[in-house]
Parts: C-alpha cells; structure tokens; sequence
C-alpha cells in the first residue's frame, strides 16, 4: 500500500511538469509579459521604462522555455518554466500579478467554495439514491416510468436554466432568500439554500438513471432472487443488499470528485456571487492574471491526481479482493 | 427528506404489524398531517418575526447610521501611489484626503483647501529664481506653489504609530507576533500623529520610485522640478539594495526620506512647497488626486515585513489615511466596510454654493460637523440583476440604471425631462441625473491609408461616416436616452463647451431644431470620397474593419448596429472583437482602422480632452505611449495647443479652444460619439445627494434616515408562502397512493407463492 | 422513432443553413455550370435587398424574418413594441408604444388578433395532416411492395410507426404553423434591436449541431484509435497514452478550453486578413472551438474504449485469434471493434447532447462562439440580463431554453433508446 502511494506520487511529477507545459505555452501565446503589463498597470498613459520595470520584478523578463543567452544547464534551468515550475512543485504560489499573495487569497476562498460544493455533493448523493431506492422498489410500475422520464427531463434542461428560473421564483418574486451574496458563518446559510438546491436538482437526474441502474443489476443477482424467494421483506432486501452491495460502485465512482470539490463551481459562484475559488479563478482568466491560473491549474490537477488515488485507495477498502501492487 | 421518513415509518409498520393493513394506514396519514403541521406552524412562528428572510446582511450591523452600497469589481489596489480607476477611488478619497478638493456643489467646479489652511500660494519665478509680478507670469520659467497646513488635521488610529517607550512596537514582527491577527484592524495596540508637511512629500518620493509603478510619474516629470533626476536616483538605489539584500519589493524598506528633490521643499511642519517648470494652470486639479494624499513613513515602513505580506497585509490592502473615514474591513471578493474615523479633524457641511435652482433641502445639514453617518458598507455585485433586485427591496440605499431596468424606473414626460415612473414615485425612490464629463468616441486611424489622411477626399469619406452612425438612434436604442451625442472633443461642463455651436459637418439646422443630416447627403460627400454607393473602383464594396474590445452578453446587438449604420452606406463592417488586452495593444500600435473608445476627464479643463488630439501624443510618434489612439497629427491643431495650454480661463482661451474645436469637427478623426448621461436612482432615506462626477470623496456628506429604512424593508419583504404549504401537501397527498402500491405488491407476491407458482 | 425524426429535422435544417452562396445581380458568377444555371432562379426568389450578403439556404426560406426587422423589444404576436418611446410630435415630445413594422399589417382591428391566429393555425393543421397523410400513402406503396416481395425466411422486427407518424405529424404542423404565422407576426417576438427571435433561434440550430455533431466526429477516431491501441497493445503504448489523458484530464475543463480560445482568438487576430467577412470569421471562430471541443473531451471515451479492449482481449475467442496467427490490426477489426460501438454509439450520442448544453456554458463565460453568431448560448447569455426588466423579457430566453431542450431530449431519448436495444442485459 504504501509502495503503491509512493509510486503514484513519482508518477505524478511527469503529469504535473506536462500540465504545466501546456499552461505556460498556452498563456504565453496568447499574451506576451508586456501585456500582462499594461493590463495590470491600468489603461492610462502607461510608458515603456513602467513596463520594464514591472516585468524584471515578477522575473518575465526571462525567456520562456529556452535561455539562449545562458550556458550549458542554465539554458533550461534559467527560464521562466523551470524557475516558476520549481516553485509550483514547492507549493509556493508567490503573489498574483495583481500583487497579492496568492496563498493567502486561496485559504480564504476556499471556504465559500467548500460550503457549496460538499452540501450539493451529499444531499445530492442521499437524494438521488433514496429516489433511485424508491423507484427499485416500484421498479416496472407506473411510478418508474414517470421518474425516469422525469430525469431523462431533467439531464436535458441547461444548467443556467434552473439557476434563472430559481432566482426569480424564490428571490424575486417569493422573498425566500437573498438573491445573492455570501456571508461566513451560521448566517450564510441563507445565501447557500438555493444554490445548493438548484445544484441538487440539475445532478438528479444523471444520478437517479445511473443509480437505478446499479440497483436494479444487483437487484438481478442470484442471491437477491434467492433472499426473496425465501420470502424476505422487499424494503428489508432493498436495503440489507442492495444498497450494500450497490454502494460499492457508487462510492468508487464518486470519490474522484471530492478532492476537486475544493476548486469550486465556476457558473454557481459567478451567479450567486460567492467569493469561491471557483469565480476567483474565472476572475483570473478575464483579467488575465497568469499567477493566478497556473496555481489554480497546478492546485485543480494535484487533486484530480489525488482522486485517482483515493479511488483506487477506496477500491481496497470496500472490496478486499482488490490488491494494490 | 420528508419522503424518507415516510419510507422508515413504512418500515417500521411492515416490523410491526404485517397483516392488518388498514388500521397502518390511518396510522402513517397521521403522522403525515402531524409533519405538516409541525413545519407549518414552525414557519408561521419564526416569520413574523424575522419577516425579512431575504435580508442579505447579519442582523448585526443593522443598528447605526450604516449605508448600503455596492462596487462592481474588486479594487486592486488601494495604494494611493498607483490606483487611478474610479472603483478603487470611490474608497480611497474617503480614507485619504490630497491638499485640495472640489466644492461639493459649486458649479462650474471650483477648488477649495482640504488640509489647507488656505488656497496655495503662487509665486512665478524667472530663470534666475527671482519674483516676479502677476503681469509678467507669461514668461516665467517656474511657479511655484506654498501649502500651509491645518493644523488639527491627525491619521486614524492605526499600529504603525504605536510605540512602546521610543521604539515603534510593530517595527519588527514575527511569525509569533502574528498568530491571531488576520487583518490591520487585529493589532492590540495603535496609535496616531499629526499630519505634517513631510508626509506630503514623502508621497511625492514615493511616486519617483519607479517599482511603486505610479501611473502619473511620466507625466509630473514633466512638471515638478527636479523629479525626473531624484526617480532615477532613487529607482537605482532601491535597486541595488533590493539585489545586495535578495529582497523583494515587497518586504524590504527604502529610506526615502534621506534623499531630495530640488523642486519641493519643507520648511516646517506645515508649510511646503513645490516648484513647476512653467506655467501649468492645471497642476492644482492635480492636488485633489490621491497621487498627492499624505504617506506617513512609518505606515510605508511598518507595512514592509514579509509576515504581513504573506498575510496580503499590505499599503496595497490596508490604507493609513487621515479621512473621514477608515477601512475598517477590506475582502475585495465580498464586501468593503469603512467606518467613521475618530481622528477625523473639523470640516463642516458647506452651508453655500448650491446653485438657485436646486432643492434647498439639500441645505439641511450645512453647518454640521462632518462626516454625517457612521459606516458604510459596500457589497460586491457584479451583475446588474441582484443589485437591481436588492434596491428595489430596498437592501441597497442607492443604485445606477441599467439599461434593462430603465423602464421599470423612468418615463420620459412631456417636455423631454426624465421622471419616475408611478411605481418608483410610490415606493419614494428619488433620483438625479447628470451628464458625465465623459466622451466615448468612435475613432479613425489616422496613419490609415484608407480612412486616414487629411485631403478633402479622405475628409469627406470620414465625414460620411459621421453622418451615418446615427449616436442619436444608439443612445435611445442602448443608453435609453441617457447620453447626448457629442459635437465635438470637450463635454458639458467643461471651460470651452458651447451649446449653441454644433458640428456643421454633421448636423444642420432645421424646422429650428438641429438636426442630423440625412443619408442621402452622407452618400453624396462618399460619391465625393471616391466611393459612389459604397464601392470602391472596381466595383467591390468598401470594407472597413472595426476593432473592439466589446466580449459582453450585450456586444452582439451592439455590433450588428454598427454594421447596419455602415451598410446604409453601402461599407461593408468587418469586426474584429478581442479581449481588452490585445485590443488596447493593437490600437497602440496603430494596427487598427476604426476602433471606439473613451475618455474621463481626470479634471474640469479642456486641456485634458484636447490634449488627446495633439500630434506630439500620437500613439505612432510616441512607441505606443502616447493617449492620441486616432494618431491625429494637425499642426495648426498643435500649435493652437501649445497655446492654450498655459492661458488662464478667459476671453483668449475660450477663442483659441473653439478655433481647435472647429479644426478638428472638419478633419473628424473621430467619429464624435456621446457623453453619457450618469443616472442614479436613491430611496428617500439617503439624503444630500447631489452629483459631482469629479469629486470623489462625497460618502462624508451624506446622511440617512434608518428608521424609515427598516419600517420600509420589512414592507417589501414579507415572504410568500403559500408555495411552501403546497409543496408539503402535494408531498404528503402523494405518499398514500405509494404505501398503497406497496402494500398491494407485497400481497400480490404472498399471492402467488401460496400458489406454489416459481419466481 | 419519435426521438429520430425531431433529431432529423434539426439536422436538416442545420444542413440547410450550412450550404452557403452569395446572390450578386451584377456579377456574373463563376462558380461552375451549376451555379450559373441556378442564379437566376434564385435572384428572383431573393429579395433584392439581400443580394451581394452571404446566405444560407435555410435564409431562403426566411427571408421575410431578416427583413422584418424592428426597432426594439416586442412580445410574440404583439403588434407594438414592448416598451415607450420618446416621440416628437407637433404638440412636442410625447411617450407612447409604436407600433411595429411588420406584425399584424393584414389587420383592421388589433382586436381581430385572437380570431385571426385561430383561422391560421387551422389552416397549418389541416395542410399538415394533408403532407402527412401523403407521406403516409408513399410509404404505406413501398411497404406494401416489400412486404409482397418479401423473404419470409427472415423475421423483420416490426418499427414503431405509429408513434413516427405521430412525431412526423407534430413536426410538420410545427414547422408550417411557424412558416405560415411568421409572415404575419413575431411569433416568438423580438429582441433588443429588433430582430426576430424564432429567426434566431432557428439560426443557433445549425451551431448547436456543428458543435454536437463535428465535436464528436474530431474526438471519436482520436479516442478510437488511442483507446484500443493501449488496451490491446499495452507496454510503452499504453503508458504514453494514459500519460496523455490524464495530464490532459487533470487540468481543469473550462480552464483549458478557455486557454486554447483565448490562444485562438489571438491567433484569428493576428490573421485577421485571411477573413473577408465577419460571418467567415465567426465561421472560423466556431470551427476552431469545434477543432479545441474535440481535443480536449476524447479522454473520457478512451479511457473506457482502454478499459473495454482490455477486458476483450483478455476473452477466449481473442486469445484462439491470436493463436491463429492474426495480426494484430485483423483483430481489432474483425474481434475488438465490434464488440465496442455499442459502447461508442452510446458515448458519442451522450457527449452530443452534453456538447450543446456546454455551449450555453461556455458563451457565458465568454470562451465560446463568436458573439456574431447566432447560437443559443449568446441567446441566453443576452436574454439573461434581460430578466431584470419589469415587465420580464421572457421570450428569447425561453425560445433558446426551448429549442435546446428539445433537441437534447430527442438526443437522450435516442441514446436510451440505443442502449435497450444494443445491451444485452437490458433484455
């Protein structure tokens, strides 16, 4: 177990430098430093020596991947990649080209962001396996029917739908809750209700289908038939086994998106103006704050890396048959 | 929920009691009906009291003269040396405060002493430094300006003063020092000190050091005497220790205060001066800014320590100011507080100046000691919809139009004049309007082949065009009347505007009202340009190619208005919308053909809107640096500027401004475009308010009513809730049927296994 | 069948807006025999003032809509604009509702509207019962013929037809009803600057579908082709393709698409003398976003095509293959592939519609099409603001809610419908 950690670690560092490839040369194709610039010293009379300035403060004024000018190793090494790699590596984010301290920024945000994302995640894991549940248990009649098409409904209405239409029935028109805003603390909740709910909801559908699947494959076992035909309760069977046994598939598949609830959700942040991380990074992309995307893309793939692993991590726990090697 | 708790009674019946399934059901219906009733009666006992369920903000800070507000991006930066944006000056003038500032209702805009005793004293000197008389200012080599400082004027309380016997206690911190404190407002300990003479001074030396990125600094090079010598001096010094100590900007101090500059001096406490090349009317419309605002060292000292900037404890993030007010919470992402400062010395609500025609009740608080509330607190919004929302319940004292909600809030009455709408008048929301000193113009490349150059053929093709771009049909389509269409570079308001003189180009009088021309002569004056119908020589339509940073939702329509102006003519419109960045780039770089783009004035003088047509700041001329984007290059145009640019206010100056006017209205490198008119709409418990589109720090003057405030938003906010009771009834109705079809399949299976019959 | 006959009809009237022509009466085109035999017809069918633009086929059918346009907001089949203006009249200025241009024009009376749209969509019923009913008799001549001629050692699985002429007939009564009314009023209103919405949301089918459909078609021989060579080659293959999805995975998705837009944008501009006209730009832009859509999601298809490979490979009858000698490529054609395009058919139809929800997404962050182009995002993304205004502006956001959610409901039910018939275990 151990070992197998240790190996996965390793073989993230190749992961983590080509994702870093790929964000530097993306970024720096679009804007040269001199840009970058100007758009943080603001639009008025900005001057060449202004500019010179700025850039050999935050170090662009190296050449990006390849330093002609160097000798021998230093000609990789004394680069922008490598310099700002070494430092991502070290979980040193330095401060955004707006000047602030990047670390600092994201602790701070990453609370609102929390407060979002894990609500939605597990009401939203409950409600769909207790409706999933509902309709094994009425599997074949009426009532499967109508939610199924109810959710294949629901997967097919844009997302952006329920959060226009949420806003102006329970703000706008019902006073239920604040349009948007945030606020820390016990009394944020009113702010989180209706993202939360909307975030729930807009998930149901997908989650319902797919849990209704799992469920009623298990449902078809061998041992399920024969736990009934032994005239065992239906609801003690649905969840004595078949929520046990389904349980299995559904957490290994979900676990892979824990981690990554820390990055936040970018449309429900923006919308309801919670100061998450998932609208500090869209912020960053407008303003084109190149600090700020590469810790956020550095921070969004180690936790992807980490759900990887805690999958397979979970893959062992839940079925001892499963070894890491 | 209340479905699973269903299914668990459903359980724990079916344990209980398996063959009477009648008697169960009265049973589970039961304590449905009991659920409903308990949320039900939960809600009718928690609503009245807490009627505003919608309230966004903690019940806590409700109590006190607090205004609601709002900003519409994050602030940057709150460091007086670099910000130049008005989001982020609409908090730093209320915690910062420069040696002058604009009347708050005097019109046309006057200056009056802030932390001065009196006006500056102006003194213009010869070549030689000595005195010379009133008469003789024309050839003076130097002014020179003497400030006398009031002397009760103190910073707010703040740890960067704080001693401990000599030694200043926050000098040199730790990571110890540090373990509970998040914010500047977290110290235990804090002290204050007079403002002095020096600490103006010092702003201006910081403004030389070239890593402090001020925006102005290319400029007053120009002007303050000795500045250009003492930045580089500095720049380098600060350099060299940064490299020699591995420092960053950030966490190591630079003693300015042991350098000088020849051209500003300290004579006491407070009085000093400082010395321009020239005559520059306009350098004391620089003095309001907050470039100018007093830095006290220590704070700039204090606040360079590498654990406060690991904690974006910084000048940046936390102002020192001697305002009416500190910044008493700063989260950029969520909501911005300022709360009174107790420091703040005596400055009094002007009791004079208000123009005839206003509302005289504007004159209530005069006399009184300000600042007249005691917070303010200002909540992100970025979209226009919760902000609108949010006024409207009345969480936000006041709110601009946008265009969206324009007709819910005005109506245009019979005369033309903006009123409110019966619906606004009934919930007692007041506003005012003003046109902005402001001009957004639509501009021609200049160094363009096509729609450049300055023959009568090249004229006439711009002055076509002109024509066409109907600013009226765009300001009633996008504005919803909130502008006028400009008739040249200078707005309303501003020395050298004259509404009686219109663009004659694009304009004539008709019927006794000025009117647009029609476009049919705008074809003829193409026919003239070399383009009959809008084709060039070989028959092909022209085709112009329009750069724009315009990316939001509401571009699109926009654009295609652009396009169906030129089309009129027969031009064919190609777009080229990019993000700000690349857009701005380009135009500096002369890579655009038409383009649109805008100014603000920095300060009431037309000096600063035609300074952005005179060659010698020709963005070609100057590398990119220079503000004239059209690349307007006239030089009869430039030598008049020259000219204006040190006459006083008067006679001679208004006939040389309208004589550059009408230069530029017949070469039209720019489309003129429109001045915005600012709207703002306020509930009628936000008192004194009236526009001044350049002052900035007028939070002081504003007062409230907050009883009628709360009286008001429990009003509006009283929560609907029949949808919540029939949502628990549909959800209650629908589980019997469900416990039924349990029921019966349950039976049915019992059924068929009596029968023996295999599953 | 209800599900394939909505799909068909988005697809072709995508198809129909793809094909591109210009009407120039002056000029003499020299596009080939087949242009020139076609031009003059169509200039006659062409509205003179649409000649020398760039249209589409499916404008030819539309034109009325381009050229009915007003000046501002109206309702659908309202016959004034929606909000006041400031007119001047002799006795100065005053505020009222104009009204508009091209609504309701036939009319005496505004009264008689009710009636009026009553007697037209009666008219559109019954002449669409009548194509149905001819499409009906078409079939019913083919199918009679093959079920005389028919081999009756095979056993056809019956189709679903009712329920296809029941879908045909709405779809056809839909398409008329919105043909015929549209030449008489706004039927789903207008918007800001006066254009027709049902124009435009008709106009965002053809980039809904591109997106969907050429997506799709850029990731699926990328994910094919990657995904069984490591599931059945293994060794360094596999490590370097799983290398390359999960470094392409593990970077946020909006992050990286918005990369890859910005990068193109700057790109578009600094090229920007390849494009004569806003509409190629745009074109481009969407093609490009097509072309970074499909780069960035065919991880998701790989990594199950990899897993399936693996899982097939390892089955007897492979192995029996390989024993035989076969090389490796017969046995992925022969072996391998067709036990995974049930699996891809199922993919692709689902990132199709996740596709044309996406776009909505992007547009809203400002990552996606061109704000030129007509496409349900920008619709949304515009009308969003408008949902402040008091009265609400609802039309344009519910026609781009409307169609979208049509289209990838056909597509879901499709896809399920795929499934059922394609898993074996669902039986």
């Amino acid at each position: 177990m151990f070992a197998y950690i240790v190996r996965r670690v390793l073989y993230a560092v190749p992961i983590l430098i080509g994702v870093n490839f790929i964000t530097f040369a993306l970024f720096f194709m679009v804007n040269t430093p001199d840009d970058m610039a100007r758009a943080q010293l603001g639009a008025k009379q900005t001057t060449p020596e202004m500019i010179a300035a700025w850039k050999q403060e935050r170090g662009y004024d190296k050449p990006l991947f390849v330093n002609l000018e160097a000798e021998g190793v230093a000609q990789i090494t004394d680069t922008l990649f490598t310099q700002e790699s070494i430092k991502l590596f070290k979980f040193e984010f330095g401060q955004s080209d707006a000047g602030r301290q990047i670390s600092a920024d994201i602790y701070e945000r990453m609370w609102p962001s929390l407060a979002i994302a894990l609500p939605t995640f597990i009401l939203g894991l409950l409600t769909a396996i207790s409706v999933a549940l509902l309709v094994v248990l009425f599997r074949g009649t009426v009532l499967d029917t109508a939610t199924m098409m109810l959710a294949v409904t629901i997967m097919s209405i844009s997302g952006l739908f329920y959060i226009i239409a949420g806003q102006v029935l329970f703000s706008k028109l019902w006073h239920w809750v604040p349009i948007s805003g945030y606020q820390p603390g016990i009394e944020g909740i009113k702010f989180l209700i209706l993202p939360i709910l909307i975030g729930v909801f807009a998930g149901l559908g997908t989650g319902i289908r797919w849990y209704r699947s799992i469920f009623l494959e298990e449902m078809n076992k061998d041992y399920i038939r024969t736990a009934r035909a032994k005239g065992l309760d239906e609801i003690k069977v649905l969840f004595r086994h078949v929520l046990r046994n389904g349980m299995l598939p559904i957490l290994t598949g979900v676990v892979v998106v824990i981690p990554t609830l820390f990055m936040g959700s970018l449309i429900m942040e923006s919308f309801f103006g919670i100061p998450g991380l998932g609208s500090y990074t869209i912020d960053a992309i407008n303003a084109q704050d190149f600090g700020i995307v590469k810790a956020m893309v550095f921070i969004g793939s180690v936790l992807y890396i980490l759900g990887l692993v805690l999958t397979d991590i979970s893959y062992t726990i839940f079925d001892p048959r499963v070894k890491l090697s | 929920m209340e479905l699973q708790s269903r299914m668990a009674s459903a359980v724990l019946r079916q344990k209980t009691d398996i063959s009477d399934t009648g008697r169960s059901n009265t049973g589970t219906d039961v304590f449905g009906v009991v659920v409903l009733f308990a949320l039900l009666s939960f809600m009718l006992n928690v609503s009245p009291a807490s009627a505003d369920w919608n309230n966004p903000y903690p019940a806590s800070i409700s109590s006190g003269k607090t205004l609601y507000s709002t900003f519409s991006s994050p602030p940057k930066h709150l460091d007086p040396v670099v910000s130049y944006n008005s989001n982020e000056w609409s908090f730093l003038s209320q915690i910062y405060e420069p040696p002058l500032q604009y009347h708050y209702f005097k019109r046309p805009y006057a200056l009056q002493p802030l932390t001065l005793d009196q006006m500056p004293e102006i003194f213009y000197l010869a070549n030689d430094g000595h005195s010379l008389d009133q008469s003789e200012q024309a050839n003076a080599a130097y002014t020179e300006y003497h400030f006398h400082l009031k002397q009760d004027v103190r910073f707010q309380p703040h740890p960067a003063f704080a001693k401990q016997g000599e030694q200043f206690r926050y000098h040199s911190l730790s990571e110890e020092d540090l373990l509970e404190i998040e914010s500047i407002n977290d110290f235990q300990f804090t002290a204050s000190r007079n403002l002095r003479a020096e600490d103006y001074v010092y702003a201006i030396k910081r403004m030389a050091l070239r890593q402090n990125h001020s925006p102005i600094l290319d400029t007053m090079k120009q002007y303050i005497v000795g500045l250009d010598e003492f930045s580089d001096e500095v720049t380098n010094a600060y350099q060299q220790l940064l490299q020699d100590a591995g420092a960053t900007v950030k966490n190591r101090y630079f003693d300015l205060n042991a350098y000088p500059i020849d051209g500003v001096k300290v004579y006491s406490d407070f009085h000093f001066s400082i010395r321009i090349r020239g005559v520059y009317p306009q350098f004391l419309y620089w003095l309001t800014m907050n470039f100018f605002a007093p830095i006290p060292w220590e704070a700039d000292k204090f606040y360079k320590q590498q654990v406060l900037v690991e904690r974006n404890i910084t000048l940046d993030t936390s102002p020192v100011g001697t305002g009416p007010f500190y910044l008493a919470e700063n989260n950029p992402n969520q909501v911005m507080k300022l709360k009174k400062n107790p420091n703040f010395h005596a400055e009094y609500f002007p009791q004079d100046g208000l123009p005839e025609d206003a509302d005289p009740t504007l004159l209530n608080d005069a006399g009184k000691q300000l600042p007249l509330i005691d917070e303010a607190v200002y909540t992100l919004e970025k979209e226009s919809v919760p902000l609108w929302n949010k006024f409207l319940q009345g969480y936000y004292d006041a709110s601009g139009v946008s265009s969206e909600s324009f007709d819910q809030a005005v109506s245009v009455s019979g005369g033309g004049d903006m009123s409110l709408t019966p619906q606004m008048q009934q919930k007692g929301i007041q506003f005012i309007n003003a046109i902005q000193p402001t001009i957004f113009y639509f501009g021609f490349n200049m160094a363009d082949p096509v729609v450049g150059g300055y023959s009568e053929k090249q004229q006439k093709l711009r002055q076509a065009i002109s024509i066409a771009i109907n600013y009226e049909e765009y300001i009633s389509i996008f504005l919803n009347g909130r502008g006028i269409a400009a008739q040249g570079p200078i707005p309303p308001g501003i020395f050298g505007f004259d509404q009686k003189r219109f663009n004659a180009y694009v304009y004539e009088e008709k019927e006794a009202r000025v009117q647009r021309k029609t476009i049919e002569m705008a074809k003829k004056l193409l026919a003239e340009a070399g383009y009959p119908d809008g084709k060039q020589s070989d028959g092909t339509p022209l085709k112009l190619f329009y750069d724009t940073a315009a990316t939001g939702p509401d571009s699109q329509s926009q654009l295609n208005w652009y396009r169906k102006q030129f089309a009129k003519l027969g031009i064919e419109l190609v777009i080229r919308a990019t993000d700000y960045n690349r857009f701005q780039s380009k135009v500096r770089g002369a890579k655009v053909q038409l383009f649109s783009w805008g100014w603000n004035a920095d300060y009431p003088d037309p000096e600063n809107f035609l300074f952005l047509l005179y060659g010698g700041n020709a963005a070609i001329h100057t590398n990119g640096a220079g503000i004239n984007s059209a690349n307007y290059d006239n030089p009869e145009f430039n030598q008049l500027f020259q000219q204006m640019k040190r006459l006083p206010n008067g006679e001679e100056r208004l006939k040389i401004v309208q004589q550059m006017v009408e230069i530029a209205r017949k070469d039209s490198p720019w489309v003129w475009g429109f001045h915005p008119k600012a709207l703002a709409l306020y509930h009628s418990w936000l008192q004194n308010v009236w526009p001044n589109p350049l002052a900035n720090n007028t939070l002081k003057y504003r007062n409230l009513d907050v009883q009628q405030r709360s009286d008001k938003q429990l009003e509006w906010n009283k929560p609907v809730l029949w949808p919540i009771g029939l949502v628990l009834l549909l959800l209650v109705v629908s589980v019997y049927p469900l416990v039924r079809g349990y029921e019966k399949r349950q039976q049915a299976k019992i059924r068929v296994s009596k029968k023996g019959v295999a599953h | 069948m209800a599900a394939v006959v909505v799909l068909s009809t988005y697809f072709s009237l995508a198809l129909l807006d793809s094909v591109h022509f210009k009407i120039n009466p002056q000029k003499k085109l020299q596009q080939g025999p087949v242009a020139s035999y076609v031009n003059p017809y169509l200039q006659d069918w062409v509205d003179p003032q649409l000649h020398g633009k760039t249209l589409s086929l499916l404008d030819l059918f539309t034109q009325h809509l381009i050229l009915s346009t007003e000046r501002t907001y109206s309702a659908p089949f309202a016959l004034q604009e929606y909000s006041s203006s400031i007119v001047y009249t002799d006795n100065g200025v005053e505020q009222q509702f104009k009204q508009l241009q091209y609504a309701g024009q036939h009319l005496d009376n505004p009264d008689e509207i009710f009636k009026d749209v009553t007697i037209k969509s009666i008219y559109a019923l019954v002449l669409s019962f009548f194509i149905t009913l001819a499409i009906w008799l078409v079939h019913g001549y083919f199918r009679i013929k093959a079920y005389i001629f028919r081999d009756i050692s095979v056993k056809i699985q019956p189709l679903s037809w009712n329920s296809f002429y029941l879908a045909l007939l709405t779809v056809i009564f839909v398409l008329t009803w919105l043909f015929y009314l549209s030449h008489y009023y706004h039927v789903l209103g207008t918007d800001k600057v006066g254009q027709d919405v049902l124009y435009q949301s008709i106009k965002a089918i053809r980039t809904g579908v591109m997106i969907g459909l050429l997506t799709t078609l850029v990731m699926l021989p990328l994910a094919l082709i990657l995904g069984i060579s490591a599931g059945y080659f293994k060794g360094w293959i596999d490590d370097i393709i799983q290398y390359l999805y999960t470094t392409l995975n593990s970077i946020p998705g909006v992050l990286l698409i918005a990369a890859a837009v910005l990068v193109m944008q700057s790109i578009l501009n600094t090229h920007s003398d390849w494009f004569g006209s806003t509409e190629e730009r745009a074109d481009m832009r969407l093609l490009f976003l097509i072309l970074i859509l499909g780069i960035t999601s065919w991880t998701g298809l790989c990594r199950l095509l990899r897993a399936e490979t693996l899982k097939i490979s390892q089955v007897e009858y492979v192995a029996a293959a390989k024993a035989f000698g076969l090389g490796g490529f017969s046995i992925i054609r022969r072996h391998i592939m067709p036990n995974l395009m049930h699996l891809v058919l199922i993919a692709l139809v689902l990132d199709f519609s996740g596709l044309v929800l996406a776009e909505a997404v992007l547009s809203y962050v400002g990552v996606g099409v061109d704000p030129t182009t007509p496409s349900w995002g920008n619709m949304i993304n515009q009308a969003r603001l408008e949902m402040a205004r008091e009265p609400m502006v609802w039309w344009s956001l519910a026609s781009a809610f409307g169609f979208m959610f049509i289209l990838v409901l056909a597509a879901n039910l499709f896809s399920d419908r795929v499934q059922w018939v394609l898993d074996p275990r669902a039986h």
